[in-house]
């Protein structure tokens, strides 16, 4: 394999396995924070109990996903330097206000919230972990600034043979950018409300701590149902946004061959990108694709034809993980509203709460597909319609980069089982194993 | 001109300023088997550097942004002619900080031990890479005029990095050392007390040896002989460096400590007005080194990262400043969280 290969492997393992651990700190951060400030206000134990239970699991979480970040700002100097020295001017000051306006603060009171309970009042340390959850969210969403300019870049001329800033506001306010972050962010509280969820009920099937795990529980639940339903309504949005300004992601999406008025959906769908076409379609739905991306049933679509097959996406991962995410998505909707349901008669269906015990992973799985179908999606550009992915990789030696491939699977692969061994086992433990 | 003058010298002021926090946690996981005789002298080392590393480590990642924003090509060429360097540290660095969040995990002394090797390995490492690799740059990088990187990992443990290397371990162990002194009680403070005392007169012989050395192999002493009012800088650094005897002997440790770090953002300082305006330079041929003036952005982003800078970093400084005075007293065994 050449260093493109083995860098673009290498970039995508180890963006996939942050990606494990951040939206959960993302979405914890904020459940936490909202119970410890239940327990500020009232002074409930049981609050203070669940504030140190599922901050427990937030903190292992959380150190998985804060030495596997420092991996990726630097790797766009070891293995894309033609990107870096490109793009810099305007992608490296976003990454640089990221690093100084948001992770220092999250970085420097995590150990304050860590090692404070006994030298702050149960006020200052409530509000301690709101600054928290707010730096690490805003830390997001500087990095989802910095991936929108990917996926549209504005506020740029090219000079002196290189993309230079121009107009810092655009960049800033950039609509594919506020269009991920009102994705991704939710998405995180979704995850974090399921995680939550999913313990509770493994313990409420044990009828274990019956009452810190409904409350518990119940939090996720209210937080869980409107992300869900905020994601779909929102995704819809960035699909909207996603045909006018990506249109070859769009049709690789939905293994759309022929432009097409009246574009249907095919429940079914097998595209074989050999011969351009589909090898298998069933089940149309006439015109939703085309009210999905234009809000008009008989609306145009651009097919993938239309773009030489230089500039084409690999359709059957695009394809695939748009499947995989939407049908996770309309799943995690559905549990909620029955959730909300049943919420006085949980421990009369265990079946739900089984079944929302083994969902735990499902919107990890659902994070992951969403990447894989923005980045693969815009493949073969680095920055779309910019630069291509080929011309963004740095001249080193082949042998290098499949050293460091090969060291970041083992001690990636060793983290994620230790990192999920212990969340696990502590999680398993319960709120009483909570040493003081 | 004046932007990008500016750029260089706040890039050195952030790496000055991670060497200078991290720099004792890296000292403290590289003393760690040798000062922690007990699991209870362990437990407390680990927790003395406990509430602050991980917001230390992010003046590394500010350090990294800052070249990426405001010298794009030196971020794309450093970084990549590094790159196995670079690798290592990383790894090095994701040991260490899971290790400080795992070890107290699960009880059982053969689990400590493994996440104690990679505390040790994890500080110790970076602290040598970080020498070795600036001394390199002060050197030269055997770039050509592409910026392609015409060496190996090996190409870089020459003597002169290598007694960089040894002398980045060395500031940090008694960077490490102080704070440990400063921070604990009894048998503990005492064997790190005599460790900075005794680590102090070889980080002294190393210091002189390196500058002795700079003289030769670098150019680092063009800048000071055409302005000679800046070997006060060096003799600052200098001054720092025997504060650190002086108040060890009183036993007044935050006062050495602060000696400690004086003495390491000087001596990143000797190196960085050296360098000026070089940032990389080449060794191949000096018209290929990457420069402030050769490297940087646009006017205009530099513009816009000053005005970030200049509002946050104060910032940062004052919570971070906050956060140490919260935690500076002594570790005791009743508030222990790793």
């Amino acid at each position: 394999m050449d260093v493109l290969m083995l860098s673009r492997l290498q970039f995508t393992a180890t963006t996939i396995f942050h990606f494990f651990f951040v939206p959960l700190t993302l979405g914890l951060s904020v459940l936490v924070a909202i119970m410890e400030t239940q327990y500020a206000r009232t002074g409930n134990e049981t609050y203070l109990k669940m504030t140190r239970f599922w901050g427990k699991l937030f903190l292992i979480n959380f150190a998985v996903g804060i030495v596997t970040g420092i991996t990726l700002e630097f790797q766009f100097g070891t293995n894309w330097s033609g990107y870096s020295a490109y793009v810099g001017d305007i992608f490296g000051s976003l990454l640089a206000i990221e690093a100084t306006a948001a992770f220092f603060l999250e970085s420097t009171l995590i150990g304050v919230w860590v090692f404070g309970w006994k030298k702050l009042s149960r006020r200052a340390h409530a509000v301690v972990m709101w600054l928290m959850a707010g730096a690490s969210n805003l830390s997001a969403i500087w990095i989802l600034t910095a991936n929108g300019w990917m996926q549209q870049p504005v506020g740029y001329a090219i000079r002196n043979g290189r993309a230079e800033l121009t107009d810092f506001a655009a960049v800033v306010f950039n609509t594919f950018s506020l269009l991920q972050i009102l994705h991704v962010v939710p998405a995180a509280l979704l995850l974090a409300a399921f995680f939550i969820m999913g313990i509770s009920a493994y313990h409420l099937l044990r009828q274990q701590n019956v009452d810190f795990f409904t409350r518990s529980f119940r939090l996720g639940l209210v937080v869980g149902t409107i992300a869900s339903i905020w994601v779909i309504l929102e995704g819809d949005m960035h699909a909207k946004h996603v045909t006018k300004v990506q249109p070859a992601k769009l049709a690789a999406m939905e293994s759309l061959w022929n432009t097409t008025s009246r574009a249907p959906v095919y429940m079914v769908a097998v595209p074989d990108e050999q011969n351009e076409r589909n090898a298998v379609e069933i089940g149309a739905i006439p015109g939703l694709l085309s009210f999905l991306g234009h809000g008009d049933f008989s609306a145009e679509v651009k097919g993938l034809k239309e773009f030489p097959k230089s500039e084409r996406p690999p359709v059957l991962l695009t394809f695939l993980s748009f499947r995989v995410m939407v049908t996770l998505g309309t799943y995690f909707a559905v549990m909620m509203v029955i959730g909300i349901f049943i919420r006085k008669r949980l421990m009369e269906n265990p079946w739900y709460l089984k079944l929302m015990m083994l969902s735990i992973p499902l919107p990890f799985l659902a994070h992951t597909a969403g990447w894989v179908l923005a980045e693969v999606g815009r493949q073969p550009w680095i920055v779309y319609g910019l630069m291509k992915t080929a011309d963004a990789v740095s001249p080193i030696a082949a042998s290098q980069v499949a050293v460091s491939l090969v060291a970041f699977i083992l001690v990636y692969g060793l983290l994620g089982a230790v990192g999920y061994y212990l969340i696990g086992k502590h999680a398993r433990l319960g709120p009483e194993a909570v040493a003081e | 001109m004046l932007l990008e003058s500016i750029w260089f010298f706040l890039w050195g002021l952030l790496w000055a300023v991670y060497f200078m926090t991290d720099g004792f946690d890296l000292g403290i996981g590289s003393l760690l088997p040798f000062l922690g005789k007990t699991e209870e002298d362990r437990r407390v080392m680990v927790n003395a550097t406990g509430p602050l590393w991980d917001g230390n480590q992010v003046w590394l990642l500010s350090a990294g942004g800052v070249t990426f924003a405001a010298f794009p090509r030196v971020y794309a060429v450093m970084f990549s002619s590094l790159y196995s360097a670079l690798m290592l540290i990383l790894f090095a660095l994701i040991l260490r900080g899971v290790a400080f969040e795992f070890r107290g995990k699960v009880d059982g002394p053969g689990w400590r031990k493994l996440w104690d090797a990679c505390i040790f390995i994890g500080s110790f490492a970076p602290a040598l890479l970080f020498g070795v690799a600036f001394a390199n740059i002060f050197q030269g990088i055997p770039i050509d005029q592409k910026g392609v990187y015409q060496g190996t990992l090996f190409t870089l443990l020459n003597p002169y990095g290598l007694i960089g290397g040894v002398l980045f371990v060395l500031l940090f162990l008694v960077h490490g050392a102080l704070w440990l002194s400063a921070k604990t009680e009894g048998e503990l403070q005492t064997r790190a007390a005599s460790a900075a005392a005794k680590i102090w007169p070889v980080e002294v012989a190393v210091a002189v040896v390196f500058l002795a050395t700079s003289f030769f192999t670098t150019r680092l002493y063009a800048n000071y002989l055409a302005n000679p009012l800046l070997f006060a800088v060096i003799l600052l650094t200098v001054a720092a460096l025997f504060g650190i005897r002086v108040f060890l002997a009183k036993k007044a440790f935050f006062k050495a400590w602060f000696a400690s770090a004086l003495t390491i953002v000087g001596a990143t300082f000797y190196g960085v007005i050296g360098l000026f305006p070089n940032m990389f330079p080449s060794s191949m041929n000096p018209a290929w080194s990457l420069t402030a003036h050769n490297a940087s952005s646009t006017q205009l982003t530099l513009k816009i990262m000053l005005v970030v800078v200049i509002i946050f970093v104060p910032i940062v400084l004052a919570y971070q400043a906050w956060a140490y005075n919260l935690f500076k007293t002594k570790v005791t065994l009743e508030d222990l969280a790793y």
